[in-house]
């Protein structure tokens, strides 16, 4: 099982995102995360979902998805080189003597403080999943209160 | 237009008269959409959310909607008349429950491909989402067994919209299309202007077929020395028999047709093998078994089919022609991929295709099909099943219409009636869906109306939409209705017989109606047949009778369907029963 990266370019029509994960679910495919926006061109929106799968799920998942009326095009991004970002907000307790180590770890990581409170803080962070991994690793020992992901959001290279 | 306007103009005449950009309601824009795609009959029943479609209706002369008794009869009738016809199949049902009656029938439909625009109303849209009296999510519902569904907001979008679902339902693969209109939006009135292009970005069904894995294919077959066609529903719904034909006296390939293919190849061709898989014939499973090439056409190796997947065809290299990429590669690993639409890929394949080195092959095949033909122990005393079947295929030439229902009669058939002339069998092969048989024969009456059209029911299924019945005696519908009656369901008894040790549980359909009497009930004449003697005497008053007729052939409880493959076992493997 290979984690595959696949960007489906849609119809922003109603019901679209209920097709797509639809046929996901009956057909027994993985869902990881799944994000979904507008795309470059009016009318468009283009979803990002990873997924768990051998190359001849996947490429079931594609040919399936092709089906759909208001899917256009299909890439599995993983084939070849893409860049892979997923953004984190992790509401951290933060007591103002625990603040300096905090702040420590979060520069470390090119990661913001974008909202403090007298005993927490909310770290945004930008990355791949590794590195979000391993922030929310990091920052479990303080206490975390919240953390929300927006999955991943992908485009080949090039 | 009146009716007298209808007799008096010309088709073109009637055609100017629909595109008048006349300021009309969507439901008048649909029912002018539907004549111009030149629908000749729809199945439905009103209710609330449809009541401005039906108000156009009146006085639309046009218009030929047959009024069924139940919902899921029309969607049913509407598979028929498209499987017979290989035109687009229309039904009408009201929002809620009449929309979810028609689920079934999708599904049916959804899974052996075939053509339909279903239209349901719905609530009006500012009820939507409310919980609204008869109120449902259709679309929703509906996305996993449908080819593609609307739901229509706006009036403006209704042309487009009815243009998308019959191009969507008649091209490419095959299937279902619904259509949901609200009942605003079947009120609402704008300047009517017909929509004749299509253009959907995200559809683009591949017609021809790649030329190097044409190549590879002929390729293939001028090496075999014991190569076997699959062909299935997919060559019937291209029209590509003559194709088919061809391809198959050029390449001197024995070949087995799948339930739904059936009808795509002559049953009285010297290489024909019969049905494969569960109940298929010994020389079909066995020929699959030990075959150095398969061609699959217009055939998804359904596990009816291949049976225990990882032991089928072994020796195989497979080759695959069908209009859906997604079916290549699905369930058996594939050498030669061919996607294309199936007549397209056969006449490509004939320009150059050459004979394969089968002559001994097909000397051992003959030799299989003498050694284990089908079977059954005849009987004078008792009416058995199969010579009922046997009894229609002769005295028919294996040339009439025949719709059956899901279950051992069904397998019956298949085995018994020799099939010769395409779209001739129609039945629910994906789905399985009981109660199909009867009310799909009226549909299939709807499209050849001077032609014989025999719908086989078990006992069981002819209670699922036995209402029906109604239609067939109102509109003088001349469907021969046979009713295989064991007095249980026979398909669950011979599973529970073979596979669960003899342990009947709830099969027992004694108690049931008297069918003579509930076709005469209804307006249709009734027989009753018990004997052989008796049988053919009713099938020949039956066949002498101009309108419908129901005949009760009451027959053997215990009998089973012989060749069987149990679940779980390879094709080779075969319980061969009476027939050894």
């Amino acid at each position: 099982m290979i984690k595959h990266t696949i960007s489906v370019l849609v119809n922003d029509q109603p019901g679209v995102l209920q097709r797509v994960s639809g046929l996901f679910g009956r057909r027994g495919y993985n869902i990881e995360s799944i994000t979904v926006g507008p795309s470059e061109e009016m009318g468009l929106s283009r979803m990002v979902i990873v997924t768990l799968g051998d190359h001849k799920t996947v490429e079931q998942v594609s040919k399936q998805l092709y089906k759909l009326i208001d899917v256009i095009k299909v890439v599995d991004l993983s084939a070849g080189a893409m860049v892979a970002r997923e953004l984190a907000l992790i509401k951290v307790n933060a007591e103002p003597v625990k603040r300096p180590e905090i702040l420590g770890v979060i520069e470390t990581f090119r990661a913001s403080v974008v909202d403090i409170s007298p005993t927490a803080m909310i770290v945004q962070v930008v990355g791949n999943s590794d590195k979000i991994d391993a922030m929310v690793q990091l920052l479990e020992p303080y206490g975390i209160r919240e953390l929300t992901r927006t999955g991943v959001s992908a485009m080949t290279r090039g | 237009m009146s009716i007298e306007e209808r007799e008096v103009l010309s088709k073109e005449e009637v055609r100017a008269k629909l595109l008048q950009p006349d300021v009309i309601s969507g439901s008048e824009i649909l029912l002018r959409c539907l004549l111009l795609e030149e629908v000749e009959c729809i199945f439905g029943y009103p209710g609330g959310a449809v009541l401005n479609i039906y108000d156009a209706m009146y006085g639309f002369a046009n218009i030929n909607h047959i009024l069924t008794r139940h919902e899921q009869g029309a969607i049913h009738a509407a598979d028929g008349y498209a499987r017979a016809s290989g035109k687009v199949g229309v039904c009408i049902a009201t929002s809620g429950p009449g929309a979810t009656n028609l689920v079934t029938g999708i599904a049916t439909a959804f899974m052996d491909s075939v053509p339909l625009v279903v239209i349901t109303g719905n609530v009006a849209t500012n009820f939507i989402g409310t919980d609204a009296f008869q109120e449902a999510d259709i679309t929703g519902i509906t996305m996993p067994i449908t080819k593609h569904n609307y739901l229509v907001r706006n009036v403006e979008d209704l042309p487009r919209v009815i243009k998308e679902a019959f191009y969507i339902a008649s091209t490419g693969r095959k299937g279902p299309v619904l259509i949901d209109i609200p009942k605003d939006v079947s009120a609402n009135k704008i300047p009517f202007h017909h929509v004749d292009k299509v253009d959907i970005r995200g559809y683009n069904p591949t017609v021809m077929p790649n030329k190097l894995q044409v190549n590879k294919l002929i390729q293939a077959i001028e090496q075999a020395e014991s190569p076997v066609i699959l062909a299935g529903g997919g060559v019937v719904y291209a029209d590509a028999q003559e194709e088919l034909l061809e391809f198959v006296e050029k390449t001197q390939i024995p070949i087995t047709t799948t339930l739904l293919g059936l009808s795509g190849f002559s049953s009285a061709h010297p290489l024909w093998m019969g049905m494969p898989g569960m109940h298929g014939t010994y020389t079909a499973n066995m020929a699959l078994q030990n075959c150095d090439l398969l061609i699959g056409i217009g055939a998804r190796f359904d596990d009816r089919v291949t049976m225990k997947l990882s032991a089928f065809a072994p020796k195989a290299k497979i080759a695959h022609i069908d209009v859906d990429p997604a079916e290549i590669g699905k369930n058996v690993k594939t050498a030669i991929p061919c996607v294309g639409d199936v007549k397209t890929v056969l006449a490509v394949a004939n320009q150059t295709a050459k004979k394969a080195k089968s002559e001994a092959w097909i000397k051992h095949i003959d030799q299989l099909k003498a050694e284990k033909p089908l079977r059954y122990i005849k009987s004078d005393s008792e009416l058995k099943p199969q010579y009922v079947i046997e009894m229609l295929s002769d005295t028919t030439n294996g040339e009439a219409f025949v719709t059956t229902d899901v279950g051992q009669h069904q397998m019956w058939v298949a085995q018994y009636y020799k099939f010769k002339n395409p779209r001739s069998m129609i039945t629910s092969g994906g789905l399985g869906t009981m109660g199909f048989g009867f009310p799909s024969a009226i549909g299939a009456q709807m499209a050849h109306k001077g032609r014989l059209v025999i719908s086989v029911n078990g006992d069981g299924g002819m209670q699922m939409c036995a209402q029906e019945l109604a239609i067939c005696a109102i509109h003088n519908i001349p469907v021969k209705i046979v009713v295989i009656n064991n007095q249980v369901l026979g398909m669950v008894r011979q599973w529970q017989e073979i596979i669960y040790d003899n342990r009947y549980s709830h099969i027992d359909l004694s108690g049931s109606p008297d069918f003579v009497k509930l076709a005469e009930a209804y307006g249709v004449k009734g027989l009753r047949a018990t004997t052989n003697e008796e049988a053919q005497q009713a099938w020949q008053e039956a066949l002498a009778t101009d309108g419908p007729v129901l005949i009760d052939f009451q027959v053997r409880k215990d009998e089973n369907v012989f060749p069987m493959v149990t679940a779980g076992s390879a094709i080779d493997e075969m319980i061969m029963g009476d027939s050894e």
